[in-house]
């Protein structure tokens, strides 16, 4: 089940150069929303129409709250970071499919921007009691969530700086610390999701990835986000699923990358 | 109080649709809106196949509006007919659907197939600006568009409404070929062609580097050509453009439209719609209006 609400804002900070953290009171989409699910944020601005997706880092089923993380990168999102609490923000959601959680062992691979989902997908495999690896890709040494991946995972950082953990990206990540895992949830970007579908394919591990494609209604009504997939789509009947109400995370032979 | 509208003799409960390809069979919408509530869910375009419409990115904001270039992306008509009419007759609101095609023979494909289906009006897509064959070819000229309205109407059995493109130079001209054509009715604005420019990637916004503009920054456009359009024809008119509200919805009505529809405010709001409605409503009441069609064109 979806909610429109006006939601209150609890807290926001900068957790690094351009990366905010949101905390919102919701008691429906808390209760309902799942890993790797997003929500849909409506600026307040009139002459910004569209529904900005961002993807849900954490939910707190106790108190009611949820917790985005995103990165500025926009006028949109610039609005966004000066919410301070006791604001209200319209929100649309739980949106999406999110991660299917199995219960192998297994590694989360994200890179910037995508490392947020995978705090909530880390706590939950975590709590079903599987071994938990975390290959997570920075810019440079602001780590933003690292520490509380380590929470929950073994966490392996790659810098592309080489200012903090291995000097590359996160495949070179997982080669050189030599993990070994069953099932492979990723988040980040296309040609970072492109290396670890060949990865996970040549390794023959299960993967889920998360895909990102510019969205209007963010339910799956306009076809704006589609991505191509390898079988017929149950929707227009082409090979275009979509990426909001199909996704945003496919099994990774499902689509094109 | 009466909402109820009458085009081209279909009773309509109140005179509140929303645009093809922004809310696509109801189905999605269908959680947040109660279609029982609508005067009619007007489709996305179905052509006589599937479409896959354009490459992404399809679709870019712009300053109170936004572009799109999905490119009528469809199931094709067998599907539509299998699912998403049978979905639309569980409701009580009126089903309109919008055809697309390519070619004459394609329009009249899927015109036919619905001859049986329990659909209440056609409207006819003639002025999408995103596809290159058929579409906007049939809706740029009116000599096309008056040909292309023929052919519908020999083979419909519903009452055809054509959709007008604003990309032209005098619409009024189009609207006039259409009525000669025998048509029953038009709706208007399909979207005007745009572009937006990505300045930090070098090229363009969207894929298909042209897309069709809507939102509330296209609304004076659209109010200006049912102006014209309805001072023009003696067709009824579905107007649309930049809709978000109540009083958007009565600057269409006093203008000559005696229906509305409601589009890209779907995705600025899931219940846009029901706003819409109730924001006519209240218009009604605070100006002791007993029947919405009295003030349907009172603007000369």
């Amino acid at each position: 089940m979806k909610f429109q609400e006006m939601v209150q804002v609890v807290s926001q900070e900068r957790i690094a150069t351009g990366i905010y953290s949101l905390w919102i009171k919701s008691d429906n989409i808390a209760n309902e929303a799942r890993a790797g699910q997003f929500l849909s944020i409506y600026c307040k601005d009139g002459s910004r129409i569209l529904p900005r997706p961002i993807s849900i880092c954490e939910t707190d089923k106790e108190n009611g709250t949820l917790r985005i993380v995103y990165r500025v990168v926009g006028k949109g999102t610039d609005e966004f970071s000066s919410l301070n609490s006791a604001d209200t923000i319209k929100v649309v959601g739980p949106l999406g499919n999110g991660f299917e959680l199995h219960e192998k062992t297994a590694l989360l691979i994200a890179g910037g921007i995508g490392i947020p989902p995978m705090v909530e997908t880390a706590k939950r495999l975590n709590l079903m009691g599987v071994k938990v690896y975390a290959a997570v890709g920075y810019r440079n040494s602001e780590l933003f969530l690292a520490d509380e991946l380590k929470k929950y995972s073994e966490v392996l950082i790659a810098t592309e700086d080489g200012s903090a953990g291995t000097h590359g990206n996160v495949i070179d990540a997982i080669k050189a610390n030599n993990v070994k895992a069953d099932v492979i949830y990723s988040c980040g970007p296309t040609p970072m999701l492109k290396a670890v579908k060949e990865y996970a394919l040549s390794n023959n591990i299960i993967c889920e990835l998360s895909l990102e494609e510019r969205m209007a209604c963010g339910i799956g009504a306009c076809l704006a986000c589609v991505c191509k997939s390898n079988q017929i789509d149950d929707h227009s009947y082409v090979h275009n699923k979509r990426v909001c109400a199909d996704g945003p995370v496919f099994y990774c032979e499902e689509v094109e990358l | 109080m009466n909402l109820g509208v009458n085009i081209a003799g279909v009773e309509f409960k109140n005179p509140v649709m929303e645009a093809s390809g922004t809310f696509g069979s109801g189905m999605e919408f269908s959680e947040f809106v109660d279609l029982n509530k609508l005067g009619a869910v007007v489709t996305k375009g179905v052509a006589n196949v599937p479409w896959e419409g354009n490459p992404t990115p399809r679709v870019a904001e712009t300053y109170g509006g936004m572009l799109n270039a999905i490119g009528l992306q469809n199931p094709g008509i067998d599907v539509f007919c299998r699912r998403d009419i049978p979905f639309l007759k569980q409701y009580d609101t009126k089903i309109i659907v919008n055809v697309c095609g390519k070619t004459t023979e394609d329009y009249i494909e899927v015109v036919e197939r619905l001859g049986d289906e329990p659909v209440d009006m056609l409207e006819i897509n003639i002025s999408c600006p995103n596809v290159k064959e058929g579409g906007i070819a049939f809706g740029q000229n009116p000599k096309s568009a008056e040909d292309i309205t023929r052919a519908v109407k020999k083979y419909a059995r519903q009452p055809v409404i054509m959709k007008l493109s604003p990309n032209v130079t005098d619409i009024t001209e189009m609207a006039k070929a259409v009525e000669a054509g025998g048509a029953d009715a038009v709706s208007l604005i399909n979207t005007l062609t745009g572009m937006k420019i990505d300045i930090h990637k070098q090229t363009f916004s969207l894929a298909n580097k042209t897309g069709g503009m809507s939102g509330p920054a296209v609304k004076p456009v659209a109010v200006r050509m049912v102006y014209q359009v309805a001072n023009a024809v003696k067709l009824p008119i579905i107007g649309m453009g930049g809709i978000t509200n109540g009083d958007d919805a009565m600057e269409f009505i006093l203008a000559g439209a005696s229906a509305v529809s409601v589009g890209t405010a779907n995705f600025m709001n899931p219940m846009a719609t029901i706003e819409v409605l109730s924001g006519i409503e209240n218009y009604m009441k605070q100006h002791n209006v007993e029947d919405i069609s009295d003030l349907v064109g009172i603007v000369k």
